[in-house]
């Protein structure tokens, strides 16, 4: 008993629920064939592509920011990508430092804008979302005078971002994703950086004040989620051998919804890796799994709201679980522990001076 | 005691921001193993004593000594450095953190080495615990739990414990029993002699004046920007400490108006006065 609270008290347990949840729900009432779906690569391939996405995200909204301008950034790093390496027949190297570059100057800008203004990065990354979306447009009219084009990028470059070399249609982008979940885990679960970024999402002012270099990892955290979603872009781009403008408006909040799935709260400070690992697992299951089923997938939608809701239920009611229980102990000791804040205070009767000083003499009715 | 040479002490501060005055002549020291408690209404000009006492704000004149020399601090970082541990009331710590992760934010124990230095948890839980316990919460065991768990004393004590272990010499107190229930007020009233019986000169600011004098060996009253009395443990009475925070209106004189009012208005209370 005492293991299962335990283990429900961790940040990942409410999406690993909600992931148990649709595969029942999927398995049991929708009918899906679970080798089938085991078997398949559509859910594993987007997964991955929103995953590594959702991971630095995840990790800057438990710093208590947002970024939502990677909506453009997966465009933009494809259609770098094809501009370079395709209109201009650049080696394709050159393509991949393009994407990432921009990556590198997008996330810059995000988080100085972040750091300096008051502005919040809500708005900051609306900006440069919208910005960025006219910017990949004009520019691409401008530069090979078309929304869309094609690249044809040499073996190696397709083994490394491209198609897995064995077994059918999955994608290199699922080793990356793995790759960087693990690298995200360390760094948040077992670095001090990651008790850093947990510590800004608590209290950014306490924070600065125990000296973390708030605004450096800021910056640092922006030019990770946008990096990540031009390398996403630049991986698509050399897979399908092309590149559009359009596209990846709706990965904001399909990123984001696996992040907040995977147990990640809003208003920072709480949340952890293998959360949002098994939040975009979660999340692309609902949206490519309902292929395997009967139902029309226009469904899919409703799905995804309906466990959102539920995902963040879970997770509120499972974070108090772990407050609550936060002392050794229980019972015995519950008399006088949380009685803080909210119960009475004892004060002398020392009023305000501005009612005292204005009584000298009888009072004014 | 006063032969000593004073931990900190304040010599003529002044603080205008443009024309406001917002402290005038500000003289005060404070001793090793001494509470001094800055008493004040709301707008008396605490809070900006405190944020130029930690660096926040630099004196437009006047002088800040330790340990018998001339100090200055441009930002709150210097202050920290030398010994100045600033707490704000729940300041400092993150509730949906661990006890052993708070304890170290910013300052974290690693192992390991290059790429692969991980933060040594064991030993952060271990040491947090211990410093905590020293500190008389013998109610936390697990470094591991989550801090928003803890009562508000304790969280203000594990913040103090964790100023105390990084070397704090000066402990300035932000009210740190505003916003708690009698046990727990009494709590963090332990915490303070304890920090005081380590030899920590220790700054307690508050506008409660029952919790001034149970750990008080010196007090202040500032009264609109200015040290409107400055005496020793035992030289006022509780009365006399409150009178002089309401500004000189004597609290006997208020309660006796507020009386007479409701006697001649039907037990109604006078209308607050705008």
């Amino acid at each position: 008993m005492d293991m299962i609270s335990n283990l429900l008290r961790r940040p990942a347990a409410a999406s690993v629920l909600s992931l148990v949840g649709v595969l029942a729900f999927y398995i049991l009432i929708a009918g899906v064939d679970f080798g089938k779906l085991m078997g398949a690569a559509s859910w594993v391939n987007y997964a991955a592509r929103i995953g590594i996405v959702a991971l630095p995200v995840g990790l800057l909204m438990i710093s208590g920011e947002i970024d939502i301008s990677i909506g453009a950034m997966i465009p933009a790093g494809a259609m770098t990508t094809a501009i370079i390496s395709g209109h201009y027949e650049l080696p394709i190297i050159f393509g991949i430092l393009g994407a990432l570059a921009i990556g590198v100057i997008v996330g810059t800008i995000n988080g100085v804008l972040a750091v300096r203004t008051n502005v919040p990065t809500l708005i900051v990354t609306l900006a440069t979302l919208v910005g960025m979306q006219g910017v990949v447009l004009a520019g691409s009219k401008l530069l090979t005078g078309s929304a869309s084009v094609p690249l044809t990028a040499p073996d190696w470059a397709k083994t490394v971002f491209g198609q897995l070399m064995f077994g059918g249609s999955h994608q290199v982008v699922i080793v990356w994703w793995v790759f960087f979940a693990v690298i995200f885990w360390f760094v948040l679960h077992q670095s001090r950086y990651g008790n850093w970024i947990f510590a800004m999402g608590g209290d950014k002012e306490s924070a600065r004040n125990a000296g973390i270099p708030v605004n450096r990892m800021t910056i640092l955290l922006f030019i990770l989620t946008a990096t990540s979603a031009s390398f996403v872009g630049m991986c698509h781009a050399i897979l399908f051998n092309s590149a559009q403008v359009s596209g990846g408006m709706h990965d904001i909040f399909n990123i984001i919804v696996s992040v907040v799935v995977g147990g990640v709260l809003l208003t920072g400070g709480f949340g952890s890796v293998p959360g949002i690992f098994v939040g975009s697992l979660t999340f692309a299951i609902v949206n490519k799994g309902i292929d395997f089923t009967a139902i029309d997938r226009n469904w899919s939608n409703l799905i995804i709201g309906v466990m959102l809701l539920v995902a963040v239920a879970m997770n509120e009611s499972l974070r108090k679980l772990a407050l609550s229980a936060a002392i050794g102990k229980r019972g015995k000791q519950k008399q006088d522990a949380p009685m803080s804040a909210a119960s009475g205070e004892q004060r002398l009767p020392v009023p305000h001076s501005r009612r005292v000083e204005r009584n000298e003499g009888p009072t004014d009715v | 005691m006063s032969d000593k040479t004073p931990v900190l002490e304040m010599r003529g501060l002044d603080k205008s921001f443009g024309p406001i005055d917002v402290l005038h002549d500000i003289s005060l020291k404070v001793h090793e193993g001494e509470v001094l408690c800055l008493l004040g209404d709301n707008g008396a000009g605490k809070s900006t004593l405190i944020k130029t006492l930690s660096g926040v704000y630099q004196p437009t004149r006047g002088e800040m000594w330790m340990d018998g020399k001339p100090v200055s601090f441009a930002n709150p970082r210097e202050a920290q450095n030398m010994g100045i541990a600033t707490l704000h009331q729940f300041g400092g710590t993150y509730p949906l953190m661990s006890i052993g992760r708070n304890f170290f934010a910013g300052v974290e124990p690693t192992k390991g080495f290059g790429p692969f230095k991980a933060f040594d948890r064991a030993k952060a839980n271990r040491i947090a615990v211990e410093e905590v316990q020293k500190m008389g919460i013998t109610r936390i065991t697990d470094g591991d739990r989550l801090v928003g768990g803890l009562s508000g004393g304790e969280r203000q004590s594990l913040a103090i414990a964790r100023a105390v272990y990084f070397g704090a010499r000066v402990l300035i107190l932000d009210e740190p029993t505003a916003a708690l229930g009698v046990k727990q007020a009494a709590h963090v009233l332990r915490i303070v002699k304890e920090a005081k019986r380590r030899g920590l000169a220790v700054i307690f600011i508050t506008h409660q004046v029952m919790h001034a004098m149970a750990v008080g060996d010196h007090f202040a009253v500032l009264i609109r920007g200015a040290i409107a009395a400055d005496f020793r443990k035992g030289e006022r009475t509780r009365e006399e400490i409150a009178d002089l925070m309401a500004g000189g209106e004597s609290m006997a004189d208020l309660e006796a108006n507020i009386e007479g009012y409701m006697e001649t208005h039907d037990g109604h209370p006078p209308p607050p006065a705008h």
